[in-house]
């Protein structure tokens, strides 16, 4: 399997550089200043995650562009796209690689919040399968963001640009379920709109993941729009070659 | 066998390569010469893969480049335009990575990397980073790249970049050393490398090729092919400018300060021995004096400039 070179080659470049650490410094220490003062996990006086994983969508709207911008704008600006593309491996493995190398990474970030569910369970006795369920639910939804910042790395050549556009069409996603945005089309779209609208919000499926119920459905619907977008960034990636 | 037939590669309604075939054979060396934007990397970009051509095909030894992609990537070793790398990894690593890329492992990986670590001579630089080593490093980290899994096809677009000319020697040879059951096509905007490495010359010019010959042939399209020219004091070359425009074998002349370029009659082959002869008969005081090849910058800006109007 190819896929796995590039993968292997992807996650080491991101610990050759100093992004890896920051991400993750950064990622940490936000999560916590969010948990703590923010989410008042000690005023609550439950022994429960909620506070730390309901705050996951705001930090991953800033934090995975930041991952995902460079995945493929770096490897047209300097070339190496054109190296990595005549290599004889298929483009869905490189893709797929690329993708599950930022994934991967997502996920170890994710990993090293391990001691806030020490903490918790140290307090008190929160129900475990709740916090697994949200785990996966957060990393899920952390695969949708990165795939679609994958897109918009594959549609421009700046990395500014990608994170900016990465970082709107997830608030969009994240934002479709909320009244601010649903007001917008009440009473003058069907309903049946409107729903399809709420059920695309990333929120809808998440919060009902991190209630504790990993439903089929909404792991597919984070799969699903994983694939489309990936399937998208490999029609971008075909039309911005010059 | 590489066999390009129709080649087109449009961008709206811009033409950027428009219909060229050509069939290059084992043993080839191809040179790729032509103006910027005549559509040298475009073509070659196809030939490899890279961008999917608006028509005609590439075949790569009996292998559609559209169809069988990967099957046709594996006989190529492609250098890009730049010599581009990831920068971030170590020289070692980036080639273990295209080892790997290319699926040679274990001990056939060893003897592939030990090959073009010493061919290219890297071995001083293996653990430095890319970005830190110097540009004609970088090349041949490019070239290492590209001759990793000894490929039957080489592609190489400009590998002589952005060298110096000890660098650009060294590159040459290792092309012209590179065995003899290689095609080689490389491209270049620099005439004498045509002449000093390559067995067949393309001229391309605009999308499409005004020319395919050998660099030989190519310089006896010169005009200044079997042209004498003559070297010496302003004072003199008039003198002689004055004298041997009179003679009889003289066709045309061209006078500069230092310099005097004599053509002769179509199908005169023997310039030199005259002037030289005259020279002797008349008691004029021999100056510097050779007979011209052909300019190949000459050939090579009538082909591409006057393709053009």
């Amino acid at each position: 399997m190819k896929m796995a070179v590039i993968l292997k080659r992807e996650l080491s470049s991101y610990f050759s550089t100093p992004i890896a650490y920051v991400f993750i410094l950064i990622f940490l220490v936000l999560a916590s200043v969010f948990t703590f003062y923010i989410g008042n996990f000690y005023e609550r006086m439950q022994a429960d995650l909620i506070p730390f994983f309901s705050f996951h969508p705001w930090l991953y709207l800033f934090l995975i562009p930041a991952i995902s911008m460079r995945m493929w704008s770096e490897e047209r600006n300097s070339g190496t796209l054109e190296l990595l593309l005549t290599l004889p491996i298929s483009k869905i493995e490189i893709i797929l690689g690329k993708f599950l190398a930022a994934w991967l990474f997502a996920g170890l970030a994710l990993i090293l919040t391990f001691p806030l569910w020490i903490s918790v369970n140290y307090l008190g006795d929160p129900d475990n399968g709740v916090v697994f369920a949200s785990y996966i639910g957060s990393w899920l939804m952390a695969g949708s963001f990165l795939s679609i910042g994958s897109c918009m790395s594959a549609l421009t050549r700046s990395q500014v640009v990608a994170f900016v556009l990465c970082g709107f069409i997830t608030l969009l996603f994240v934002m479709a379920g909320f009244p601010l945005v649903l007001d917008v089309f009440r009473g003058w779209v069907p309903l049946l709109i409107l729903d399809a609208i709420t059920s695309l919000s990333f929120l809808t499926h998440y919060n009902s993941i991190t209630k504790g119920v990993l439903s089929l459905n909404d792991f597919l619907y984070f799969i699903s729009i994983i694939v489309a977008w990936l399937f998208a960034t490999a029609i971008a990636i075909e039309s911005k070659k010059s | 066998m590489i066999e390009v037939s129709d080649l087109v590669k449009r961008y709206g309604n811009f033409s950027a390569v428009s219909g060229i075939s050509f069939s290059v054979k084992q043993g080839d060396i191809l040179g790729f010469l032509g103006p910027n934007g005549a559509g040298k990397s475009t073509t070659m970009k196809m030939i490899t893969g890279f961008l999917k051509p608006s028509s005609g095909r590439v075949l790569i030894e009996g292998n559609d480049v559209l169809d069988s992609t990967i099957e046709a990537q594996r006989l190529i070793g492609y250098l890009p335009e730049g010599a581009p790398s990831y920068d971030e990894m170590s020289v070692e690593n980036f080639l273990s990575f295209i080892c790997e890329a290319r699926d040679l492992r274990g001990h056939s990986q060893v003897k592939a990397l030990s090959r073009v670590i010493d061919m290219m001579s890297l071995s001083t630089v293996l653990k430095q980073r890319i970005q830190t080593i110097s540009k004609g490093f970088k090349r041949r980290v490019g070239l290492a790249q590209a001759i990793l899994h000894d490929p039957k096809v080489l592609i190489l677009d400009e590998p002589t970049d952005g060298l110096d000319p000890n660098q650009k020697h060294e590159v040459r040879k290792m092309i012209r050393n590179l065995s003899a059951d290689k095609i080689v096509v490389v491209s270049t905007h620099i005439l004498e490398e045509v002449s000093a490495v390559c067995n067949r010359a393309i001229i391309l010019n605009e999308g499409k090729i005004v020319s395919d010959s050998t660099p030989s042939l190519l310089l006896e399209k010169s005009k200044y092919h079997g042209a004498v020219s003559i070297q010496s004091d302003p004072i003199r070359i008039k003198e002689l400018a004055e004298n041997l425009g009179k003679q009889p074998f003289v066709f045309d002349l061209e006078q500069a300060e230092k310099d005097l370029t004599l053509f002769p009659f179509d199908g005169d082959h023997d310039l030199l021995t005259k002037v030289i002869d005259a020279c002797k008969k008349n008691e004029w005081e021999m100056p510097f004096i050779r007979s011209e090849e052909g300019r190949l910058d000459e050939v090579f800006r009538t082909l591409t400039e006057d393709g053009s109007r």
